[in-house]
């Protein structure tokens, strides 16, 4: 019997699970799909805000900030590409000023340090590629970017490293409640024991809150569609570019990403919670509504588009706490932006308020720091050099665009928690993320994962399920 | 540092041309280096035939074509670096290459001849929305797996894009029992040759659909179907003319891009319009002693031209280093591309050229009865009269010595058509 079950690795379950390993409780890390980070977390503007937006008050204001601060030492624990770059709200006319000084007003109420509104030279001295109209802007020094993806994938390693129990493909149906515990029962008809619950399940957190018979999680889940540019586009914006929020939301924003690319959206749509595709209309308004913030945009340098999930919640915040209907349960749910940055705050909060709850002491044998292998693209020339006479896998590159060595590929493939489908190799080392999208690379990625994971290559899938690669062998 | 005379980057067609010619030309001390483990670049997953006719004046397969070069490289005494990658060059031309053999190593050379041919548009460079399963490939992706891997991607397939690799694999994907429901073409006219449209699609009965588009990829996992739609002048989607076709693949052969990393990172010009370096009649850019040859300067039609242009580059490279040309000013007049032409390579002539320079361009549409006009300072130099003209098809003319003679950098060429 576990302490505590957390159903969704998502950038959310994964710091839960991380902060509760800093205890003495016993964890297991459940995850519906093949891999984790396959929801809304996976796809998302990457960015760690600052905390001026939010309501102040709320459980987003709180946890946002504490997150924003939080995450430097996060990132240098775990390993995670983060940029402390901050951002800019820019405001194009005399009533948008007025936006920035209501938005600077909450941040400070917020807590959020540093906050300044700037214009003139200042503000085209930091971006001078920023449209002309612009006329003042929010400067918010403490806010960042973070690679989403090593966010979720370091912090659940971190967890396993420190005893926690990562299970995928285990898609919770029901949830039995008796005197000692609780029976999560999966799809594939495995079982789990658990003292607790977490609700960590993103989009599908009601349908979850469900199986417990709590009926308060009100989801609509909102998509948001997003161009990614060529790394040629990266030096448009040199902090994170937002406008002035309007009833429609946060609206577009321009951001680079931790990887050197080039970042704009999102747009708003309410949909389904497994609705990810993309429309030509959006895009195209996307674009345009970009424009606003960096007239120079060139489409031609687009490498992707992609839509995200936001779990929002109808009451408008994180709805992080114990459940009302029921004692085993804890809710992390309606984590909607700004979820990324606030998830190692979800995380701490979550785990003090089990903790009080269950009661654990602290462990002295907790470490931090997960281990892992840098990327063959990230270190400095020396150092490759090294690598590629003590390893020669290092020395084959397999990913042109992106320089990815097969080195990098089978570390990804004998990690804590190793990739075992193509986008879940191109989430971990970045193979067919860059400018040809696979085109070259992504039968070499194919052939490494049947190989090593011993299967035909008709066996491999994009992402899981009946994402199958290829349909047959030629007929010979 | 290892130190070579001339360094050719990639072991396609373009840069062991160019070797070979630089070879002939007198230089001694060539490397090649090519990252796939075998020579030839993309010619040799190109099963089919059609190349050689223009320069061998037969008909072989892409892999014949590329062996013929592989076998007269034996015995020159040529370098061949296989599975290495240059990672960098500086623009004093000091490569850093990576193999799995020799780690990381630093070669300095006295010349460069940049030949890293070019790489498919995926289709993230489209915007086509829909979901995102799998079965989207760029026909060159999918050619790779039935050619090299020897497995099918799919079952049945729509083709966006009537380039040359989407008209193979049409036929290829055909006769290994697959169905290709048609071969959508954005454009009014296909961007492919003439002679593959006949061969690859009508031979087969495959249905070319012009000024048609895939406007949404359906399925969660697996691909279910696209919505093709018919555009309206400005190629946008006309509302109403949607249609669902039920496909578990599509393919896309919607253009090549010149793989100019390496170039942009060194600071060389490049050109908007083909997306490879802007150069000279040696084929030399911006950067002295920098040459580039192939796909990686501009998209060739054919294989042979390829090889012509690497010759060229082969010898400019020889007589760079012959002359010890490095501090000697270059200076050249511009060629430009007038109405009707879409691009003109090489942009530049050397104003000291004794020899016929062929200038290679594409036109921007298809024309019918349109004549040729190449002109020098706005005169008439030559008018050739042609009645069809395709964007899909390269197309040249020649500059004769005389019209070259005391030439200055005041001076400028200009190819252009007269539609009548």
């Amino acid at each position: 019997m576990f302490d505590v079950a957390i159903i969704g690795a998502g950038v959310t379950g994964a710091h839960v699970a991380r902060e509760l390993t800093r205890r003495s409780f016993s964890v297991c890390l459940l995850e519906k799909a093949d891999d984790l980070c396959m929801g809304a977390s996976k796809a998302n503007s990457a960015i760690v805000h600052a905390g001026f937006d939010a309501r102040s008050g709320s459980m987003k204001a709180r946890l946002n900030v504490r997150g924003c601060a939080l995450m430097p030492q996060v990132a240098r624990e775990l390993a995670v590409p983060y940029k402390n770059i901050g951002s800019l709200v820019l405001a194009f006319s005399e009533a948008e000023r007025k936006t920035l000084n209501e938005l600077l007003g909450r941040g400070q109420k917020n807590g959020v340090p540093e906050l300044e509104i700037i214009d003139g030279e200042r503000l085209f001295e930091r971006e001078p590629q920023i449209s002309h109209e612009a006329v003042a802007a929010l400067w918010a020094p403490t806010a960042g970017i973070v690679c989403p993806f090593e966010l979720t994938l370091a912090a659940a390693e971190n967890a396993v490293q420190n005893g926690a129990v990562f299970k995928r493909g285990f898609d919770v149906i029901a949830a039995k409640s008796d005197e000692s515990g609780l029976t999560l029962i999966a799809k594939s008809g495995e079982t789990v024991r658990a003292r607790l619950a977490v609700n960590a399940a993103g989009a599908y957190a009601d349908q979850v809150a469900m199986l417990f018979g709590d009926k308060t999680i009100k989801l609509e889940p909102r998509r948001g569609q997003y161009h990614l540019f060529d790394k040629i586009a990266n030096d448009k914006a040199n902090s994170v570019l937002f406008q002035c929020p309007t009833k429609a939301g946060k609206g577009i924003l321009v951001t680079q990403t931790v990887h050197g690319n080039l970042l704009i959206g999102p747009s708003m749509e309410v949909t389904e919670p497994d609705d990810t595709a993309t429309q030509s209309a959006v895009l195209n308004k996307v674009l345009e509504v970009a424009r606003k913030s960096i007239p120079d945009l060139n489409s031609r340098e687009i490498i992707t588009s992609f839509a995200g999930l936001r779990a929002h919640e109808k009451g408008h915040d994180l709805v992080v706490g114990f459940s009302k209907a029921n004692v085993r349960l804890y809710h992390t749910a309606g984590i909607e932006s700004p979820g990324l940055s606030a998830a190692p705050a979800v995380g701490e909060y979550a785990a003090e308020e089990i903790a009080k709850r269950l009661g654990a002491a602290p462990r002295d044998d907790f470490d931090p720091i997960r281990k892992t292998v840098p990327l063959f693209s990230s270190l400095k020339k020396a150092e490759q050099a090294a690598l590629a006479k003590a390893n020669p896998d290092y020395g084959r590159i397999v990913c042109r665009c992106e320089t990815v060595t097969r080195g990098d590929i089978l570390a990804a493939l004998h990690s804590t928690i190793p990739a075992v489908d193509i986008d879940g190799l191109k989430r971990r080392v970045r193979p067919t993320m860059g400018r040809c999208q696979g085109g070259f690379c992504g039968s070499i990625c194919a052939e490494i994962l049947a190989d090593e994971l011993g299967v035909p290559l008709t066996e491999i899938t994009k992402f899981g399920g009946e994402s199958k690669l290829l349909t047959g062998r030629l007929d010979t | 540092m290892k130190k070579v005379d001339l360094l050719i980057v990639g072991g396609g067609p373009a840069g062991m041309g160019a070797a070979l010619a630089a070879h002939e030309a007198g230089v001694q001390n060539i490397l090649i280096v090519e990252r796939e483990k075998d020579l030839g670049g993309i010619l040799r997953q190109c099963i089919h035939t059609g190349f050689g006719l223009q320069y061998f004046k037969e008909t072989l397969s892409g892999t014949e074509y590329a062996d013929r070069f592989v076998k007269l490289l034996a015995g020159t005494g040529i370098e061949v670096r296989l599975a290495s990658m240059v990672l960098d060059i500086t623009p004093k031309r000091a490569a850093t290459v990576l193999s799995a053999a020799d780690g990381i190593e630093e070669i300095q050379a006295g010349a460069v001849i940049l030949a890293m041919g070019c790489r498919e548009r995926p289709r993230g460079a489209l915007n086509i929305p829909g979901t995102r399963p799998a079965g989207v490939y760029t026909a060159g992706a999918a050619q790779k797996y039935v050619n090299i891997n020897g497995y099918m991607p799919g079952k049945t397939a729509v083709i966006l894009g009537s380039g040359d690799i989407g008209l193979i694999m049409a036929r290829r994907m055909t006769l290994e029992g697959a169905t290709v429901k048609m071969v959508c073409e954005l454009m009014p006219f296909s961007g492919g040759l003439t002679r593959n449209i006949v061969q690859c699609l009508d031979d087969f009965g495959i249905p070319l659909r012009l000024s048609c588009t895939v406007t949404e990829i359906h399925g969660k996992e697996r691909v279910e179907g696209v919505t093709i739609a018919i555009v309206d002048g400005r190629l946008q989607p006309i509302p109403g003319t949607e249609e669902f076709i039920e496909c578990d693949t599509l393919l896309l052969s919607v253009g090549l891009i010149p793989e100019n990393e390496l170039s942009r990172a060194m600071g060389l010009a490049i050109s908007p319009v083909t997306g490879g370096a802007v150069v000279d009649n040696r084929r030399e850019t911006s950067i002295p002693g920098m040459f580039a040859c192939g796909n990686v300067l501009h998209v060739h039609d054919l294989a042979d031209y390829v090889t012509v242009e690497s010759q060229i580059a082969g010898r400019g490279a020889a007589s760079f280093l012959k002359l010890h040309e490095a501090g000697e000013a270059r200076v050249s007049a511009p060629i430009e591309s007038g109405n009707g032409v879409r691009y003109v390579v090489p942009q530049k002539v050397r104003t000291d050229e004794a020899e016929p320079v062929t200038l290679y361009f594409r036109v921007t549409d298809i024309y019918k009865n349109a004549q040729v006009i190449l002109e020098k300072n706005g005169e008439a130099l030559l008018k050739r009269k042609r009645n069809h003209f395709s964007p899909g098809e390269m197309e040249t003319v020649k500059l004769e010595p005389e019209w070259l003679s005391r030439l200055t950098e005041a001076d400028k060429f200009t190819v252009r058509l007269e539609i009548s």
